[in-house]
């Protein structure tokens, strides 16, 4: 919208659209910012005739509560700051695996709901039309009450062969702890993945260049495995026994050793995975739809396997359609995991509401944990426009 | 004779025959991959079944959900005011009607289960000894009246079904709430709504209340106005990068000190300003794509015939890009009807919040099963049948194409 | 045709708009005192939106003439505690603190039925009484130091004495406090029940892990379904709760007590006269269970020769008009919700569910310590 000015005779002020541009601007900005100061104000003064004016002090002060579950060291000596600490751990590790895992089954979905089998075509159409239409919340509750508590008690516990148990206590998993060689092994173990990596980068060159692309990923995992299990016998040789399996077992009232995962982590986990799957999976069908007729019936006919069809044809071009919705997904996740509350697992947002409630801070906790979820999505939308932007070049 | 065969000898070209055991050849045991697979399913379904039926048959107590099927629906909302509820529902039944007989001509299979649901409700109503089961029959009778007007008359009532359809939300929010203080229609404060009706109450809230909002952060952020622009952004994308759950807490526990000392608002309320400035952003971005739908050509014509900017928008721009984000609009609905649920994190007495309060009566205390299943059906139906009717609706009427 | 329907929508949506935010934010005057908060923060919050409704406190006039005005009592409680305060099918409300609501509204308004109430979780109960929304908080509430200093609070006499307690298992073998070293205890969250915990268990060093759940009966259904080796409330909670499982007698309460637990309504600081009332309602049920009258022969007891019973029962005196009240309010208690024992024995006592030994909360002369002062 460029305007000249005109020849004969400028157009008065206030009928020229840029001055009434800049002249609206300034005065919806002054309007926000009056609107805002007032705001302010209002609530600095109400906190101060509270006589808990606005200040984040108090995270220094004892927190006197426990946390059911933590990846470092806490108890209720610790400050409200390493509470916050436990919470925001918590969150990024079910985000995470909830992430993974949730990728992982809900691609499967979403092939299924494109299978020409008829039953599992029907099943996943209803496993995504049933979870689309629950709240998350009610579903976690359900999971969380119904499943995970209703699971054997301890006494009970269902065994699988003694490698894992599975109780409303948690679900115990036999996991490999380090023992005396591990200080040496590990720097084997680093040595062998790096030669790995290598082996699998000149593989993949040599594809580029040859134009015959080799299984340059599986050419890696073996050379690593390999050199991983020959150099443990060196290390055993050398400092002792690396690594032991450490078996869960029933020691007094629980289980010890392994590794543990609680129903509260297993409820909002699952909760999180099944849900966003199935939302994942509606966004691969759309993807894998988007991809033309023509290039399936391409594939097949210069001779690819419907495997590879999916592996070299459909899905490089499908990921163009899909990386924008299942940012957002990913997004979804992160954000739904606040809803761990209701489960009883302690997330950032569980921790800072029992906070609240203990020290009466409600502001300033709130303040930071929006601050901790806006740094979430920013940072997960950047990688994700970065991928996004690398996928499309390679497209080209 | 070597050329000329008897047609008798002649196999006749192979016909596509659908018999049962072709189609199970074709869709279910197409290859050794597929019969395992199909075998894996049909097991996993059959569990699935089994397993259901007989928890429904052997063990489910239904007494938590039967006795309390008035909490469930409306909370405590007075029972001398209920025929506002069941007047809107007939309305919404009238209008349904109308839309049907005059945008979709035929009786489809959804339509008789719509009025089939009804019919069971009501039966399901007598064996529990329920006085106001007939009024499920009112709501078919008049689905059907309004069916045969709208078939009658299309062309009459074409426009009002229209306006009553936009209207219908407002009006319920009117019509629930009340005015004055006593007498007819006697104001129903917040703290008595609860159960279904608040749930669906808050999401009609949201979506009323977002709308205008949503329309005008999206002009913003499409406008030239580097300001504008600015603060649109981050408004938007400030609200979509935190969980609804933070500004339902913001809203109870810090919206008060916004305030000037003396001024208070009801803590509903508060959860509607939370759940307002969540979907309008949401409505923001989708309206915005509502407007980059919208062709260049249309904003050059409007500029060729001399419209200035806030006419263009308003009366060429907008009206299309509303029009194509309707179907988008159901979807945020659904969404935020399924959101709604939060509100019983901090305390209100939604849907999932009745159903918690009702587990925590010493009658019914573990039948959590048979209450999450319970009011998730009711979720399921609710949010399955909107996006269900929208799609349905959309093909048909050609909604958001043009 | 499309564009004079957007009008019209736009309309009427601007009507919908302005009724709800004329009705949504209704200005109320000043809170006089704005009391320092720690444990929650003060949200101000009363009853607007609904115009009907004085709000709960106005200045200038004390809290009686505002309730009176208003016709009936808001009273804050729970709605998820058995025996105490719960919701009913039919959507009322019952329970031991429900009936202390209930005599309140007998002693002011002469009719018990005139109460409004304002179900409260643990976060909120606080931030509604400051703010007004309710006058007065009857929710197993604790009295501690700094809720009644530094929350602008005011406790009147304690209805119910109680004690944090643990319940286990009885074939967990676990009978002292060291025994639960490596347990799983089940714990509400918002309570002083999660602090009281972390406190005993670090000051004994005994290590364990809390399971934290926001609802009452989210936390037993864990402890049930096996989830905890324990599960610790107050201990008529948890005798409440335990009434009520499947197998009670398969768990037993743990003979050690975490903590004094002395629960009772609370007032706003700042109106004397409304305090007393609350004070003396409580101290009513006490008296005339002291004195043997009860809701059956209290029609008869007016009459009594005892000058004691002749004033509570405003036969003689003007004990109410100190008050500010009328002069058989006390009668209208007992007549209409009941004496303590009563109470306590519709709710709590043996024919309930819970079957609750008095215990502490026995009135004085059977060993107990509910005290009444003298009605003089």
């Amino acid at each position: 919208m460029t305007f000249k000015k005109s020849d004969h005779g400028a157009v008065p002020f206030w009928r020229d659209e840029r001055y009434l541009q800049i002249i609206a601007q300034v005065v919806v900005v002054a309007a926000l910012l009056v609107l805002g100061y007032w705001l302010v104000h209002n609530l600095l003064t109400g906190l101060e005739a509270l006589g808990t004016p606005l200040s984040f002090k108090f995270l220094g002060l004892t927190s006197q509560f426990d946390i059911g579950e933590s990846m470092i060291e806490y108890s209720r000596n610790s400050t409200y700051t390493q509470a916050l600490l436990v919470g925001l751990l918590n969150t990024i590790k079910v985000s995470f695996l909830g992430i993974v895992f949730a990728t992982i089954f809900g691609i499967i979905v979403g092939i299924a709901r494109l299978s020409k089998n008829w039953l599992v075509n029907k099943l996943a159409t209803i496993y995504v039309e049933t979870l689309r239409n629950i709240p998350l919340l009610v579903f976690l509750i359900f999971l969380s009450t119904s499943v995970f508590h209703k699971l054997p008690r301890v006494k009970d516990a269902l065994s699988a062969w003694g490698w894992a148990f599975l109780t409303n206590r948690g679900i115990y998993i036999v996991w490999p702890q380090p023992s005396g060689g591990w200080d040496v092994y590990k720097w084997f173990l680093l040595g062998s993945f790096i030669i790995g990596f290598i082996v699998a980068a000149i593989k993949f060159r040599e594809g580029r260049r040859t134009g015959r692309m080799p299984l340059y990923w599986l050419w890696g995992f073996v050379v690593f495995a390999l050199l991983a299990a020959v150099s443990w016998f060196i290390a055993q040789f050398m400092a002792g026994q690396p690594m032991y399996l450490d078996f869960p077992s029933l020691q007094g009232r629980n289980f010890k050793g392994g590794k543990s995962l609680t129903p509260e982590f297993m409820a909002i986990f699952t909760g999180l995975v099944i849900y966003t799957s199935a939302f994942i999976a509606e966004v691969v069908r759309a993807g894998i739809q988007s991809v033309s007729k023509g290039q399936r019936e391409a594939a097949t006919a210069v001779g690819l396997s419907g495997f590879q069809t999916m592996r070299l044809v459909i899905f490089p071009q499908a990921m163009r359609v899909i990386i924008p919705p299942m940012t957002s997904q990913y997004l979804n996740l992160t954000k739904n995991s606040s809803l761990a509350i209701a489960v009883g697992y302690p997330d950032l947002f569980a921790v800072g509401s029992t906070i609240i409630n203990q020290a009466g801070r409600a502001v300033e906790i709130i303040l930071v944990t929006m601050g901790v979820y806006l740094t979430f999505s920013l940072l997960t939308a950047l990688f994700m426009n970065w991928y996004n932007k690398h996928t499309q070049l390679v497209e080209r | 004779m070597t050329s000329l065969t008897p047609a008798k000898d002649i196999l006749p070209p192979p016909t596509e025959r659908s018999t049962v055991l072709g189609w199970m050849k074709k869709n279910l045991f197409g290859s050794i991959g597929d019969t395992i697979l199909t075998f894996v399913a049909g097991g996993l379904l059959l569990w699935l079944i089994f397993a259901i039926v007989n928890w429904i048959l052997t063990k489910a107590q239904w007494a938590a959900v039967t006795d309390n099927l008035q909490l469930y629906m409306k909370g405590q909302y007075p029972a001398s005011e209920d025929w506002r509820l069941w007047l809107l529902m007939f309305l919404l039944a009238l209008i349904v009607g109308m839309a049907w007989g005059i945008f979709l001509k035929r009786a489809e299979a959804v339509g008789w289960v719509l009025l089939i649901i009804p019919v069971v409700l009501a039966v399901w109503l007598i064996t529990l000894h329920r006085e106001s089961w007939w009024r499920f029959l009112v709501v078919d009778i008049l689905a059907m009246l309004g069916y045969f007007l709208g078939k009658r008359y299309p062309k009459k009532l074409a426009r009002p079904t229209y306006i009553l359809l936009l209207l219908y939300m407002p009006l319920v929010i009117l019509v629930v709430r009340g005015f004055g203080e006593n007498g007819f229609m006697k104001l129903v404060g917040t703290n008595l709504w609860g159960g279904l009706l608040l749930s669906l109450l808050l999401a009609v809230f949201g979506i009323v209340f977002s709308f205008p909002i949503g329309v005008l952060l999206a002009l913003g952020r499409q406008s030239k106005m580097p300001a504008l622009k600015t603060l649109s952004v981050i408004y938007i994308e400030l609200i979509r990068g935190v969980p609804l759950i933070t500004l339902l807490f913001m809203g109870q526990l810090m919206l008060p000190f916004f305030l000037p000392a003396g001024i208070t608002i009801d803590r509903v309320i508060r959860a509607v300003v939370a759940i307002i400035m969540f979907a309008a952003a949401y409505m923001a971005e989708n309206v915005r794509g509502g407007l980059q739908s919208i062709p260049k050509g249309q904003y050059e014509a409007a500029d060729v015939i001399g419209l200035s900017g806030w006419q263009k928008m308003v009366f060429i721009i907008l009206p299309q890009a509303l029009r194509a984000v309707i179907p988008v609009l159901v979807g945020q609905f659904i969404g935020l009807f399924k959101d709604t649920s939060l509100v019983a994190l901090v305390g209100l007495l939604d849907l999932l919040g009745i159903a918690r309060g009702i587990l925590a009566n010493p009658s019914y205390i573990g039948r959590q099963l048979e209450v999450f299943a319970f009011i998730a059906m009711i979720y399921w139906v609710f949010s399955y049948g909107m996006s269900y009717a929208s799609g349905r609706l959309e093909t048909t009427l050609g909604v958001g194409e043009r | 045709m499309s564009r004079k329907l957007l009008v019209l929508f736009l309309v009427l949506l601007l009507a919908v708009m302005a009724l709800a935010a004329c009705g949504g934010a209704k200005e109320t005057a000043a809170p006089t005192e704005a009391a320092a908060v720690t444990s929650a923060p003060t949200a101000t919050e009363a009853t607007a939106a609904q115009p009907t409704e004085k709000p709960a406190m106005q200045e200038g006039e004390g809290m009686l003439a505002t309730v009176k005005a208003r016709g009936k009592i808001i009273c804050g409680v729970n709605q998820a505690v058995p025996g105490f305060g719960f919701l009913q099918s039919d959507g009322s409300f019952a329970g031991f603190d429900i009936d202390f609501c209930k005599a309140l509204a007998a002693a002011v308004f002469g009719d018990a039925t005139k109460v409004e109430y304002r179900p409260l979780n643990a976060k909120q109960r606080f931030t509604a009484l400051q703010a007004g929304e309710i006058d007065v908080l009857i929710r197993n509430t604790t009295w501690t130091l700094t809720r009644d200093t530094e929350l602008g609070a005011n406790f009147a006499p304690t209805t119910f004495y109680d004690g944090q307690g643990i319940t286990v298992r009885k074939d967990s073998g676990i009978k002292t406090l060291q025994d639960l070293q490596g347990a799983s205890i089940c714990v509400s969250s918002g309570t002083t029940t999660e602090l009281n915990l972390a406190d005993q268990m670090a000051a004994n060093g005994i290590e364990y892990t809390p399971v934290v759940f926001e609802t009452a009966d989210e936390t037993t259904g864990a402890y049930l379904d096996g989830r905890c080796d324990a599960y610790t409330t107050d201990k008529s909670g948890l005798v409440a709760r335990m009434s009520m499982f499947p197998h009670p007698e398969e768990h037993m309460i743990m003979d050690v007590t975490l903590s004094k637990e002395p629960l009772g309504p609370v007032v706003r600081q700042g109106d004397d006269q409304w305090f007393d009332i609350v004070k003396w309602m409580v101290f009513a049920t006490f008296q005339a269970e002291e004195s043997g009258v009860t809701s059956q022969n209290v029609d008869d007891m007016k009459n009594a020769d005892d000058p004691n019973v002749r004033k509570l029962l405003g036969t003689e005196g003007d004990m109410g008009a100190k008050l500010g009240l009328d002069n058989d309010w006390a009668y209208n208690i007992i007549k209409q919700v009941g004496n303590y024992a009563e109470i306590y024995n519709r709710n709590l006592g043996p024919d309930t569910v819970f079957n609750l030994a008095r215990g502490m909360n026995s009135s004085y002369v059977d060993g107990g310590l509910l005290y009444s002062p003298p009605f003089r």
